[in-house]
């Protein structure tokens, strides 16, 4: 059996793309709202988990490959962002350039290794990859090793937005954001998106009908590993801080367990995950119960009964209905 | 470079490799029967040792009865939590597996991190290991020669058991074809417990045996974990042979790459995986599957 990841076939009907449509401008009224109710600075660290877990779900989503090891990428981008507008003086979007690019980089490197195999072991490699990272963040001198790169400056978006005022760094933040949700969305409804979930269904026929496989798998792994070092990059200036957190294992399965919370392949899925997951680290944090805990509580409770996550369940319920309403 | 620190070296690998090997042994076992990547086994590793150093703590009881008590709770453990809830992802996709038991991890590092913290609790070397012998090119603590020969005992035993007795051919078999091992009569799920139980204990012994070595840190099963991930890839899934001598070759390595270039002793092992991957991507001893 397969994981159960949803397709975005319900999304594809009537009632379905009246509803993603009806889902999106809300979302975008609340992108717009959210900063006068909440503090902006914690909205911008769930906005770069939630892009994150986009990041991570473009390659689960798309590929059916379940990466261990995306802190990498995301670590990897928040590192260079952080020291290149620190110590060199880069200006905000090229900070952000540089992150994304670091990420492409080692992207790349994963990928060539890891889409060798896959499934279990794919998983394996991609984590074990990322613990390499690990290990060069804790030793080459610009990390700092355990006190990471803090102080790092925001700076003035094209030399004319000063970013040290925290809403005009959310409104950027929440802009980065959008772009990165609708490039997944336009990815997984394009013809490269649908030549990937046919090797995922199928791989042998996708070869023998002569798609170049691997390389599709590779272009999809580095798409993904890019949009989490922008997470990334965009989280250590926003935030002013890149540290070993950023490319540990927690954060690796921090972003699975958003994704399989929200429903794997589902568009809205991480989104929802990333909220859930952020709100509710902040709150334990505040009471002292053991995040670890609850984290590998809530993975062993989704994958016993909740195995579509949030979003998937809800599309599971639209598409019988609809179907019932066919009949 | 003296003779001393590469020889030492080369038994701090060779202790090192004794644990990647018993843990990435557990693995095997459960993988072959099951197809489930026990992400879990870091935590039976780090609850062995926990075990260990509880019973002294708590209850006064040493090193010797621990060997056989520690491995023997977490093993119970191990097979309560197989029989409740691993258990229950058998026949979905194996990745759940992977998630479910790293869910487990999770809460069980926790919550010791919870109790004791992170700085980890010192635990004697046993008084009748202590001390060592001067071999003229190096010096041998009787305690780290102990670790590498139980190991080796272990490792070996475990393979003797599973290739050359009517057990082992019964568990060879239900890994090939369960439905039909289940025709002939045979108990399989309990067959598959035992397995499991069996996988958990090596952990536990290892955790024991790494006590007066290391730290006794809620820590240290993470820390190991994802090398023996990487160890597992390297070997391939395929053989029981083939895990033991990987997983003792590549603490051999390790150790040595920490006499010649310290600095990527930590990404020797990675940097083996990716060759590997690139030139036989099933693994060493792994078979296509």
């Amino acid at each position: 059996m397969a994981l159960e990841i949803s397709g975005i076939s319900a999304s594809e009907t009537g009632t379905g793309r009246g509803l993603e449509w009806l889902a999106m401008g809300i979302g975008v009224v609340l992108l717009i709202g959210a900063p006068f109710v909440v503090y902006p600075v914690f909205l911008m660290e769930l906005l770069c988990m939630a892009l994150f877990a986009c990041a991570f779900n473009l390659l689960i989503g798309g590929g059916g490959l379940l990466s261990f090891g995306h802190a990498a990428f995301f670590g990897g981008g928040a590192y260079i962002a952080a020291e290149t507008a620190k110590e060199f003086g880069f200006p905000f979007e090229l900070a952000i350039l540089a992150g994304t690019a670091t990420a492409i980089f080692l992207g790349l490197i994963v990928g060539l290794v890891a889409i060798r195999r896959s499934g279990l072991i794919f998983a394996m490699v991609t984590l074990a990859l990322a613990q390499a990272v690990y290990f060069l963040a804790l030793r080459l001198p610009f990390t700092h090793s355990e006190d990471g790169i803090q102080a790092v400056p925001r700076g003035w978006l094209f030399g004319i937005v000063d970013l040290r005022d925290n809403m005009a760094m959310y409104y950027v933040t929440a802009a980065i954001f959008f772009l990165g949700y609708l490039l997944v969305r336009r990815v997984w409804k394009s013809p490269f998106g649908q030549v990937l979930r046919a090797i995922k269904d199928n791989q042998p026929r996708m070869i023998s009908l002569g798609f170049p496989v691997d390389r599709y798998k590779l272009i999809n792994f580095i798409l993904s590993a890019a949009l989490a070092g922008t997470a990334g990059s965009l989280k250590a200036v926003a935030l002013g801080l890149a540290t070993l957190t950023d490319v540990d294992f927690s954060t690796s399965a921090a972003v699975v367990l958003m994704v399989l919370l929200g429903g794997l392949g589902t568009l809205m899925g991480p989104v929802v995950g990333a909220i859930i997951t952020v709100s509710m680290d902040e709150y334990l944090a505040g009471i002292g119960i053991p995040v670890p805990v609850v984290i590998g509580v809530i993975f062993v409770f989704i994958i016993l009964i909740f195995r579509r996550g949030i979003v998937g369940e809800f599309l599971y319920y639209l598409e019988r209905w609809q179907a019932r309403g066919a009949r | 470079m003296s003779a001393m620190a590469l020889f030492g070296q080369v038994l701090l690998g060779l202790i090192n490799g004794s644990f990647y090997a018993m843990l990435s042994l557990g693995l095997a076992i459960v993988f072959g029967l099951l197809g489930i990547v026990n992400a879990a086994q870091g935590a039976f590793y780090m609850l062995g040792a926990f075990v260990a150093w509880m019973l002294l703590q708590y209850l006064g009881i040493g090193y010797w009865p621990s060997l056989i008590l520690a491995p023997l709770a977490v093993a119970i453990f191990g097979i309560i939590l197989e029989r409740t809830i691993i258990r229950r992802v058998y026949n979905l996709d194996h990745l759940y597996g992977l998630l479910l038991t790293l869910g487990l991890f999770q809460i069980i590092q926790g919550l010791f991190v919870y109790w004791y913290g992170t700085s980890g609790q010192p635990y004697d070397t046993p008084e009748l290991l202590s001390g060592g012998h001067n071999l003229g090119f190096m010096f041998l603590p009787n305690y780290r020669a102990w670790v590498v020969v139980a190991s080796l005992i272990l490792c070996f035993g475990t393979w003797y058991a599973i290739e050359k007795t009517r057990l082992g051919a019964y568990l060879r078999a239900a890994t090939e074809n369960p439905t039909l091992v289940r025709a002939f009569g045979i108990n399989v799920p309990l067959l598959v417990t035992l397995a499991f139980g069996g996988g958990v204990a090596l952990a536990g012994i290892a955790g024991v045996l790494a006590a007066p070595i290391y730290q006794v840190n809620p820590l240290m099963g993470g820390n190991i974990l994802i090398t023996v991930f990487a160890v597992v890839v390297i070997g391939g899934f395929g053989s029981i042979l083939g895990s033991i001598v990987t997983g003792l070759a590549l603490g051999v390595l390790e150790g040595l790459s920490k006499v010649f270039y310290p600095e990527a002793s930590n990404m020797v092992i990675f940097a083996i995986m990716i060759v590997v991957l690139m030139l036989k991507p099933q693994g060493l001893f792994g078979r296509e599957r």
